[in-house]
């Protein structure tokens, strides 16, 4: 088997649980679109949800951090989003600004800390 | 970059359309916000264990960026294919309205509903976005051509991003690939900071990160599902009251 694909169940797996439950929406507004309020109750109730899960996702990421992740100090990941967030606030919402923030945060954190 | 004039020569053909749609691509910064996250979840699936094959794959045929780390975090911390599927479709439901929304702009009285599937399939925030942006400077029976060429001009930078984030992961120093890695959350975190329109939206995004925590500490397999569902809903009741008080004292 090459590297470049791995093992073909968790391609399979990739189809089952990311692209159908994700493809479905797109084209049922392909062939269902048209009678739908973009700002009917449910829409805002689930876009609520949607984004909380986003939320969480993040949180996920930054409180239970994945491999080179986790060798930053727990404070030090915290801290980077909060100086982005500022950043991000004090540049008008620039996605940008809060990013490069951010990581500049972390990583001269990190180097410091050796 | 200026697109040629409505009525330009340039727009004669769909091929010469669908150049301007993927030339397009370097109009917006946009573009960098998308390179840098999936420079992000390249990185991110290199260190949950994916293969590059099943990165890229993951990005042409999932291409929502939301769903791509919902998939790799949760079946890399080990839920179950069908837990990582609710989540995913709850996070894709955004999809309906943006694609519900976006057709009529490039519908004309020729267009069958076959020739908008491509179009349905690239529809994500940033085309969402860029539609509204571009298409008004585009003629309507050029821009499905138009959108087909910025679409997969997109979905190509981003292909590009993931093999560099994940080849990086893979040999950067451990200060960069943390780096790197640290991408995905920032990058998500402003993205969705920055689309939140109504109060609901902030109520949801900041429930959502404090409640994940505790939801984690019930170490049910479902704890994003737990959390979002609970956040969400805690945000659509604050949304509820809010338009009940403006009601009442109108």
């Amino acid at each position: 088997m090459s590297s470049f694909i791995g093992d073909w169940h968790a391609l399979a797996v990739l189809f089952v649980a990311g692209v159908i439950p994700n493809q479905i929406w797109r084209m049922l507004g392909l062939w269902f679109g048209g009678g739908i309020d973009e700002n009917s109750e449910l829409l805002v109730w689930v876009r609520a949800v949607a984004t909380a899960i986003l939320a969480g996702i993040i949180a996920q990421i930054v409180v239970q951090p994945p491999g080179a992740l986790a060798s930053v100090p727990d404070w030090l990941r915290y801290g980077a989003v909060a100086a982005g967030f500022v950043a991000f606030m004090l540049a008008r919402k620039s996605i940008f600004a809060g990013v490069i923030v951010g990581e500049i945060v972390l990583i001269a954190g990190k180097y410091w800390l050796g | 970059m200026a697109l040629p004039p409505l009525d330009s020569p340039q727009w004669q053909t769909s091929f010469s359309a669908f150049l301007w749609g993927a030339r397009s691509i370097g109009a917006t910064v946009l573009t960098l916000v998308l390179f840098a996250t999936y420079l992000g979840i390249g990185a991110l699936a290199h260190d949950s264990g994916f293969s590059l094959g099943w990165t890229l794959a993951s990005t042409a045929f999932v291409w929502a960026g939301p769903a791509q780390i919902i998939v790799i975090t949760t079946l890399g911390s080990g839920a179950t294919v069908l837990q990582s599927a609710i989540a995913v479709t709850v996070s894709a439901i955004r999809l309906f309205p943006m694609v519900v929304s976006v057709l009529p702009l490039m519908r004309t009285e020729q267009t069958k509903r076959r020739h908008l599937i491509l179009v349905a399939h690239l529809t994500a925030v940033t085309l969402w976005v860029e539609c509204y942006r571009f298409l008004p400077q585009v003629p309507r029976n050029r821009r499905i051509a138009f959108i087909h060429g910025l679409g997969l001009g997109l979905v190509s930078v981003c292909l590009i991003a993931n093999t560099i984030g994940y080849t990086l992961a893979a040999n950067l120093t451990p200060l960069l690939a943390a780096g790197m890695l640290m991408l995905t959350p920032l990058a998500f975190l402003f993205s969705t900071a920055r689309n939140c329109r109504e109060l609901a939206d902030v109520i949801a995004l900041v429930l959502g990160l404090l409640l994940f925590p505790l939801a984690a500490m019930l170490n049910s397999g479902v704890d994003i599902l737990v959390s979002g569902v609970v956040a969400g809903t805690i945000a659509y009741g604050v949304h509820r009251a809010r338009a009940g008080m403006v009601k009442a004292r109108a």
